[in-house]
């Protein structure tokens, strides 16, 4: 089976989001980085697939220079070969935009399987996945939280909402979006991290994939969202503050 | 081009009450342009469901009705709205932010290509409308404007739009008839099934005290356990707590989990990711204990703590025993 991971690099969690000067994206000079939550379980579902049926893990991966790092730990963990499209202007490009090149890139592999994760945790558009799979024609399903391959076809877990699921018969080639905490993810190994240093990573310029698109919808502006409650902060050390939210929920709220 | 179409959502003949909060969307949409509004309900039969709309202040009901409609698929409803949206021909068309909308929508837009700006939590007009929505799972919001040609495609969040606001009003409901092929249906889904009977109830707990990632470790959920103890309440989670497995899924709280309206939320290093929010914001009062003073959970905590769980919750234990005695 030849499987196609896409992944994305994002702001790690719990960074400090600062708006940069143009008022339109945030300042990422003094960010660390790192995958896309969602997409490392997807990464983690190619690769327990491959060990199951063989085939190969490829990591496509759409971002400026310095995601090079997150595809070097895609490889670290297993992935056999990436592709890293390469620019520096990503973030200003839409879903379909970005859905375009990914496609473009992921159809010359003629994969059997395209995964990724349900959303990113930067944008949240959580669309990547079905646009591409519109592209290029096949069916898709979302937030999977488990994928079997019966003869050719697959049979993958759907959450829906308040904890009921569902199962989706579906033939291939097809492309999910997977939801965390599908599996356990895996820590890349020492033997792993040496061999990720020889391993393939394919660099292709938008321009190769005919071009970016200028984006349908803009975002015209970023910013820190206001309060819809007024907050009472409790102030002081630990021990204050916890006497005075004891205080508060003795006499105000009235639950003690 | 000119409208509003408003697509619904229903299961088995019952509604998803997201769709009225979408309709009050697209009506309050409507009158800032000087448009009018209208519905689709598509689905098996869903003529009885349309008809509940004719006396809501809608142009028109379209009962987008098809035997291959009966379950939902990516594929069928895609289609089906992908000719009555050509028909309509609508400037905007409007979603309720379901998982089943977020299965399909960007595919429907894809073939007009365009985007779906999703998950707006407000609309506001300046110039033409602007859409709210937010980034970096709620740390910041965006001010979006939809561009390209018409439609243009938006799913808004729960809760973010008001039901009950809907304006009566009368509408003409019409049937819509899609052309549909079986052959094109790729997905074949099975029926709906839930993973086993929930042993926790977290819905009737009058005092919850939530746990999430900012607890760092399985070994340390043990001390906000001891707090939800000394406090009679329930121990209760955010999403990535469960997904490590460091507590079962049926303590999760959140749009895949339960939907809690305690006394008491108390919520410990959880940051307060929308998919978190949707379950817990209707209780009464909400408590946040957080490092960070910008996580989202401020927006809807009444009382806040910014410091160390790991210093504030024993500090908490310790108050709660010496004022219970």
């Amino acid at each position: 089976m030849k499987i196609i991971v896409c992944i994305k690099q994002v702001p790690a969690r719990d960074s400090q989001l600062k708006v940069d000067a143009s008022g339109r994206w945030i300042q990422e000079g003094d960010l660390s980085f790192e995958i896309n939550e969602p997409d490392a379980y997807a990464l983690e579902e190619a690769l327990q697939l491959k060990e199951k049926h063989g085939g190969e893990v490829i990591a496509l991966c759409a971002g400026p220079a310095r995601a090079s790092q997150t595809i070097r730990e895609a490889l670290a963990k297993g992935a056999d070969r990436a592709i890293h499209i390469e620019d520096e202007q990503v973030s200003t490009w839409d879903t379909l935009g970005l859905a375009r090149l990914l496609a473009k890139a992921a159809a010359a592999e003629k994969p059997d399987l395209i995964l990724t994760g349900l959303q990113s945790d930067d944008l949240g558009s959580g669309q990547t996945g079905v646009v591409m799979a519109e592209l290029l024609g096949a069916p898709s399903a979302t937030i999977i939280m488990a994928v079997e391959v019966l003869n050719g076809n697959i049979r993958v877990k759907q959450e829906l909402e308040s904890g009921w699921f569902q199962h989706i018969d579906m033939p291939l080639p097809a492309i999910l979006t997977i939801q965390s905490g599908i599996n356990k993810l895996r820590y890349a190994t020492l033997m792993g991290i040496k061999k990720a240093k020889s391993k393939e990573v394919k660099r292709l310029t938008t321009a190769e994939l005919g071009g970016a698109t200028a984006p349908t919808a803009t975002t015209e502006r970023v910013y820190l969202p206001k309060k819809a409650k007024q907050t009472q902060l409790l102030e002081g050390s630990a021990k204050e503050a916890a006497a005075k939210l004891v205080e508060k929920l003795k006499f105000e709220v009235r639950v003690i | 081009m000119s409208g509003i179409l408003v697509i619904t959502e229903e299961r088995g003949g019952v509604w998803n009450r997201m769709s009225f909060e979408t309709l009050a969307a697209g009506q309050q949409l409507a009158s800032e342009l000087g448009q009018s509004a209208s519905a689709a309900v598509p689905g098996q039969g869903s003529g009885a469901l349309a008809a509940e709309l004719a006396s809501k202040k809608l142009d028109k009901v379209y009962a987008v009705d098809h035997e291959l409609l009966n379950v939902y698929t990516a594929d069928g409803f895609t289609a089906a709205l992908e000719q009555l949206i050509r028909k309509v021909q609508p400037d905007y068309v409007l979603f309720p932010h379901t998982y089943q909308v977020r299965d399909f929508a960007p595919k429907l837009a894809t073939r007009f290509q365009q985007v779906l700006v999703s998950d707006v939590i407000a609309i506001r007009k300046e110039g033409g409308p602007v859409f709210v929505r937010q980034l970096f799972q709620g740390k910041l919001n965006a001010d979006v404007k939809a561009g390209g040609t018409a439609p243009h495609f938006v799913s808004v969040q729960a809760g973010a739009f008001r039901a009950e606001q809907v304006q009566d009003g009368s509408a003409q409901v019409e049937t819509f008839t899609p052309e549909l092929n079986a052959a094109a249906i790729r997905s074949k889904p099975q029926p709906p099934f839930r993973e086993s009977a929930r042993a926790v109830d977290l819905t009737a707990a009058e005092i919850i005290v939530s746990v999430g990632r900012g607890i760092k470790e399985k070994d340390n959920i043990a001390m906000v356990e001891e707090l939800a103890k000394a406090l009679g309440g329930e121990l209760a989670a955010s999403r990535p707590i469960c997904d490590n497995g460091w507590l079962p899924m049926e303590r999760q709280v959140g749009s895949s989990g339960q939907t809690v309206s305690p006394k008491v939320y108390l919520a410990v290093g959880i940051s307060g990711a929308i998919q978190h929010l949707v379950g817990m914001k209707g209780s009464k009062t909400i408590v946040a204990i957080n490092k960070d003073s910008n996580a989202p959970i401020f927006e809807v905590a009444d009382y806040g703590i910014v410091g160390d769980l790991f210093e504030v919750v024993p500090a908490l234990i310790e108050e709660v025993k010496k004022a219970k005695g």
